[in-house]
């Protein structure tokens, strides 16, 4: 067999075992302070002073307890099952493919908590692919599905790898080859038009790297989930994502004029690229969301924007988090949002205190000291309930200044205080980095994990709370010995309701199999979530983590409506990942 | 377990946080509700008024100073009437940190005028937050006292608004507000209003559906309900219940009348138990049985009927609650005696008492009474000094003891002779109630022995479960449980000895003979009472009767008969059996309601209270009563 692809960068940089860059870490020095290694962020090759003591403080762990991930074992790795007429019939079409380990492993998870675990503990996985394809432009996929028809073989799309709803996990009941189809090389601009502000793009493109190219022609789309450093606009249409800016630019649903997708029946697209249309149901909607039951998506037709001439950070402190609560509510009724505005409670505002850089003067810790001051003593702000909105305002100079005033102005009415430009920054610098620090807390027998939902207003607060009780409740019961931390915030305000993005994280010693406590506890605050007016899934989708709860969510018609679409667009299930339904 | 407190502390510190505010964010609330839920086309400022006109008649305005002198008022009147009041300071604790954690609901047991006053003062002198009670309306009309309730934390609320749906409105919204805020625990009576025969009255659930409501809504995380039994070793009403029970109309509240009640100050009332119970969480109760996603399609503040789902939840956990209320009842000796005496009313030698009394005591023991016998005292000390407790109802004339009969003074007709006589029989199952929940199971499983006619396990089974059906009204069976209930009987009674299981049949073992006969004796004038009801429906009962009339023409059948010697049960006279039977007649299908014009009239199905009649009595076999219904 030939064809053996090695010359992929993306995967040569990036941790196969953790979150993001190789080169990029949390981790405890020698001298037992916290620092993040490498060059591409703001915070990289700082010294953390205060994240020991948070780190230690918060979840009764020890810096000194260390416990590395060993490296990875091919020989653990379950055979390849290939299919041999399928090879053949895909070599001579010299589209490239690979069957070596890493290149499988890689491509078998996301990053659900039970898989980065699994691969730290280097127990691996029951089930990954059995080969690797790297299609190049749409025909190639077109080639692709075809033959796996043919040779009756499993297609599970790659995207960016960033899942976090176990939806790249193989089933282990497939029996057939499973062929990692992976659009990483379809990541092209096809054109931009700027009459109609659009761009067709290929599906393979990762977020940033779609923004760096569209900034050079002075574009954005404005779309920033908080993966976008890594995941694929295939990947985004896929799970219905959200970005952080969705209040200017919208969900990906809003962003999305035209799709072309690969399917078992063939291909999919509308005939033209009208802005809006009444023509039945859209069948746009069958795919965003489909979390590659259906096919591939190959091309979109996305809208692009101006680079925004402005841009300007904010920061609000609240004495707590009802009337931030409140605020927001406010703000998303007068329609008046800023780009992004995000509620942070107590807890994640004292942890991201933790992750403040060493100052570098004695003036700048002097006015941090005056600002604290004034806050507690002087404005009477209790330092356990305070919470902090950061804002992200974005447009022509004039606007955004006004627009400004305007958000401020709700805030103080809800008691709100500006706290400034830099924290404001900071909140959204550590939405990338937030994600690394899961890797260090398991070095130290933590384990982390996120989940989201969105909620009507009226019940955001209650249910944060009873979330959070349910939680701790529920490690309490099952031997977690130390008090998990409970985090939420506020991430995304809707006319009608809000997204909110929980944080949880134990300290697992102690524990017999800590991942199957932590998915009970995970299970359990869920079932809160929807017992208290939350939906399934915000953006992050459903996959095969949360597909117990589907029927309850959306009726049995409702599913039995899915289910008829995938019959007939897919009846031998070459597109076999078995998420969502 | 029980901590003696007779001695007062002064000087208490009070914290009453924002109990004003709360009522503020209430009213708002409660007029959004109203103004909602009224689909008539009322002008929504009247609806405003009338809903503020609510507020005012139903809410509290709890005031220290009221508090403070109310607690040193009854400190003083506590200690004249009663030797001890008990409190189970465990208890205490516990619900110290239920309060911290989670709103509380208090739910007591409701024997006597006294049990909230008493609530209040306890919780005071543990300086715990006093509780918000929902109070009769009654209670109202008494003038100086009213006030004083309300200003000591009692909220009022009308009898009966089943229409009403604003004063619905505005009362659950004030319930539930008081309940999200926290600030202090809501008490009110599961079994809705004073027990006259002192037997628990089947659990009401309108309040505990209010305030399970906002955990089901998701507006709290928990609400915890904290069952207390509250047992007096002699109740202030005794002879006021047991005449009200007879038909003489009973004094409606009003100040004078505690004044003139003050007579009883003067008598001894012996001890007071109080036992609060271990809290329990509705979210652990509801789990897997109530799905709260069912709240997510209305906005909360539209009031909904509760699902049925919901509905059976409640009615369990009520069932539950006020069993918990029934197991922690503190039994005195007395109570024993009073059950023995009814079985034995010419009267029996006081050495018999003792010993059956002795033996009995080892029954209930082993059936898990709670009971409060001095251990170190001997046996005939305790019998003597129950019996001085007692003098009112029983007398020793050599060496022979026996119910008091009323005041012989004079000339008597018989119809007095006999309500005198039925004064101290009813006075006295009083006592024996409080031991029915003990022995309810095993004493019905005893009837359907003695009534089915076979042993077999599923005959015996059929016919007791036809008693639970029948007597549901009259004792705590939950509906549903009744497998449940029969396991349990079946297990006590093997546990005594009493009965044997044989390959599907059960069997009553020699030295079991006396256990079910007392058991029997036990249910025997339930029986013969429900079958009196029946005959009267029989032979009696016109085409026009309506409900009004129902009880003194029972009353009055069941006197003719007694008076010509053909009825030797006392406790038929009581209206209270009289209307739990009609509700069973009226459960069963054998009686139901017609409206006439304004009036109700029971329309009777001869044939089927005929073969009731019969099944109770034991002779038809129950399979035959079932299908007679159906």
């Amino acid at each position: 067999m030939s064809a053996t692809v090695h010359c992929f960068p993306r995967q040569e940089i990036m941790k196969w075992n953790g979150w993001g860059y190789s080169d990029s870490k949390f981790l405890f020095n020698k001298k037992g302070q916290a620092e993040f290694t490498g060059k591409r962020y703001r915070l990289s090759g700082m010294i953390l002073p205060s994240l020991q003591d948070w780190f230690e403080n918060t979840f009764g762990a020890s810096v000194k307890q260390h416990k590395s991930p060993p490296s990875l074992n091919a020989g653990a790795l379950p055979p390849a099952n290939l299919n041999e007429a399928f090879l053949q019939d895909l070599t001579a079409t010299g589209i490239p493919f690979s069957h070596e380990a890493d290149d499988r492993v890689f491509r078998a998870h996301g990053h659900c908590l039970h898989e980065i675990f699994a691969l730290r503990e280097g127990r691996g996985f029951q089930r990954v692919p059995d080969m690797v394809t790297w299609p190049n432009c749409h025909n190639d996929v077109v080639k692709i599905v075809e033959l796996a028809c043919k040779h009756n073989v499993c297609v599970i799309p790659y995207g960016g790898g960033t899942s976090v709803t176990g939806a790249l996990e193989c089933p282990p009941e497939e029996m057939r080859c499973i062929v990692s189809l992976d659009t990483s090389q379809m990541n092209r601009i096809l054109w931009i038009d700027e009459k109609n502000l659009v761009a067709r793009i290929e599906a393979g493109i990762i977020g940033q790297d779609l923004e760096r190219l569209l900034n050079e022609g002075g574009y954005c789309t404005g779309h920033e989930p908080d993966s976008m450093e890594f995941s694929s606009l295939g990947g985004w249409v896929a799970t219905r994502a959200s970005g952080m800016k969705k209040n200017v630019y919208g969900n990906i649903e809003d962003l999305v004029v035209h799709i072309k997708v690969v399917t078992p029946r063939g291909v999919m697209e509308k005939s033209c690229q009208g802005p809006r249309m009444s023509t039945g149901p859209d069948v746009h909607h069958f795919i965003l969301g489909s979390e590659g039951t259906l096919g591939v998506v190959t091309e979109v037709t996305m809208k692009i924007r101006p680079i925004p001439e402005y841009r300007k950070y904010g920061s609000v402190v609240f004495p707590n988090f009802e009337a931030g609560v409140a605020c927001l509510r406010e703000v998303a009724k007068q329609r008046c949002a800023p780009a992004s505005i995000r509620l942070m409670d107590n807890e994640q505002f004292q942890f991201g205190h933790a992750l403040k850089p060493q100052v570098s003067s004695i003036f700048t810790s002097f006015v941090e000291g005056l600002k604290k001051f004034y806050i507690t003593k002087f404005k009477g702000f209790d330092p356990h309930q305070l919470c902090v909105a950061t804002l992200l305002f974005e447009g022509d100079r004039e606007r955004v200044l006004q627009h400004e005033k305007q958000v401020y102005d709700i805030a103080a009415k809800f008691g709100g205080l500006a706290a400034g430009e830099d924290n404001g920054q900071r909140g959204y610098i550590l939405t990338f980095v937030i994600a690394y620090l899961r890797d260090l807390g398991l070095d130290y027998y933590v384990v982390a994990e996120s989940f989201e939902t969105s909620v009507p207003w009226d019940r955001v607060l209650d249910l944060c709370r009873n979330v959070k009780e349910r939680i701790i409740r529920e490690c309490k019961e099952r031997g977690v010995q130390f008090q998990p931390l409970t985090s939420c915030r506020v991430t995304q305000t809707y006319d009608a309701g809000a997204c909110v993005y929980f944080y949880f994280a134990f300290n697992y010693r102690g524990l017999a199999d800590p991942v199957h406590t932590y998915e009970q506890v995970e299970h359990a605050a869920r079932d809160e979530i929807l017992a208290n007016g939350g939906s399934l899934s915000h953006h992050h989708g459903v996959g095969k983590l949360r597909k117990e709860w589907m029927k309850e969510s959306i009726s049995d018609v409702g599913l039995g409506m899915l289910r008829s679409v995938k019959e007939y667009v897919d009846p031998d299930n070459i597109f076999g990942n078995r998420n969502l339904l | 377990m029980f901590s003696d407190f007779s001695s007062w502390a002064v000087g208490k510190c009070w914290i009453l946080s924002g109990t004003e505010t709360g009522c503020h964010a209430c009213r708002s609330r409660a007029f959004q509700t109203c103004s909602v839920s009224q689909e008539s086309g009322e002008a929504p400022d009247i609806i405003h008024e009338e809903a503020s006109v609510i507020l005012e008649e139903m809410a509290h305005r709890l005031k220290i100073s009221t508090v403070r002198f109310f607690a040193f008022t009854l400190t003083k009147a506590f200690k004249t009437l009663f030797q001890h009041i008990c409190v189970n300071e465990e208890g205490i604790h516990r619900l110290q940190q239920a309060i911290q954690e989670h709103p509380v609901v208090l739910l007591p047991s409701h024997r006597s005028y006294m049990d909230f006053l008493l609530m209040s003062y306890i919780l005071y002198t543990y300086d715990l937050a006093l509780p918000v009670i929902a109070a009769g309306m009654d209670f109202m009309g008494m003038k100086f006292i009213g006030e004083m309730l309300r200003m000591s934390g009692a909220f009022f609320i009308r009898r009966s608004f089943g229409g009403d749906k604003l004063y619905w409105a505005v009362f659950s919204e004030y319930v539930k507000t008081m309940l999200r805020n926290g600030f202090a625990p809501i008490e009110f009576f599961l079994e809705g209003t004073r027990s006259r025969t002192c037997k628990s009255l089947t659990p009401k659930i309108g309040l505990l559906n209010i305030v399970m409501e906002p955990f089901f809504k998701g507006e709290v995380f928990d609400v915890h309900l904290v069952p207390i039994s509250i047992s007096y070793e002699r109740i202030l009403e005794e002879s006021l219940y047991a005449r009200e029970l007879l038909g003489v109309p009973k004094p409606k509240e009003s100040t004078s009348g505690l004044l003139k009640a003050r007579r009883i100050l003067s008598e001894n009332y012996g001890s007071i138990h109080v036992y609060f119970g271990q809290p329990v969480s509705i979210r652990s109760l509801a789990q897997d049985k109530v799905n709260r996603c069912k709240y997510n399609l209305v906005p909360r503040h539209i009031p909904r009927k509760p699902t049925k789902e919901t509905q059976s939840f409640v009615t369990d956990t009520a069932y539950r609650i006020v069993r918990l209320q029934e197991d922690s009842m503190v039994l005195k000796p007395w109570v024993l005696m009073a059950s023995i005496l009814l079985q034995n009313l010419e009267g029996l030698e006081l050495s018999l008492l003792t010993e059956q009394t002795l033996w009995l005591r080892g029954l209930a023991q082993s059936c898990g009474a709670f009971l409060d016998w001095p251990d170190h005292t001997p046996s005939a000390k305790v019998v003597s000094s129950s019996l001085a407790l007692h003098r009112g109802l029983v007398c020793v004339s050599g060496g022979r003891v026996s119910l008091v009969l009323g005041e012989p003074q004079g000339l008597v007709t018989p119809e007095e002779a006999l309500f005198n006589r039925a004064v101290s029989v009813l006075s006295c199952a009083s006592y024996r109630n409080q031991i029915l929940h003990v022995f309810i199971r095993p004493a019905i499983l005893a009837v359907a022995i003695h009534n089915a006619a076979s042993s077999k396990k599923d005959e015996v089974f059929n016919c007791f479960s036809f008693l639970c059906k029948m007597f549901s009204d009259e004792f705590i069976l939950c509906p549903g449980d009744t497998v449940q209930d029969f396991e349990e009987a079946c297990y006590l009674l093997v546990k005594s000895g009493s009965v044997q299981t044989l390959q599907q049949n059960i069997v009553v073992t020699d030295r079991g003979q006396s256990t079910l006969s007392f058991l029997n004796g036990l249910l025997e004038s339930f029986l013969q009472g429900y079958q009196v009801v029946c005959q009267y429906f029989c032979e009696e009962a016109c085409d026009s009767l309506t409900e009004k009339q129902y009880i003194p023409a029972v009353r009055s059948f069941a006197v003719k008969l007694i008076l010509a010697g053909n009825l030797r049960c006392y406790e038929v006279l009581s209206s209270d059996m009289q209307k739990n039977a009609l509700a069973a007649l009226l459960r069963l299908g054998a009686v139901s309601k017609v409206k006439v014009a304004d009036q109700v009239t029971l329309k009777v199905n001869k044939l089927a209270v005929n073969s009731l009649e019969d099944t109770l009595g034991g002779r038809l076999p129950t399979q035959k009563a079932v299908l007679a219904r159906l």
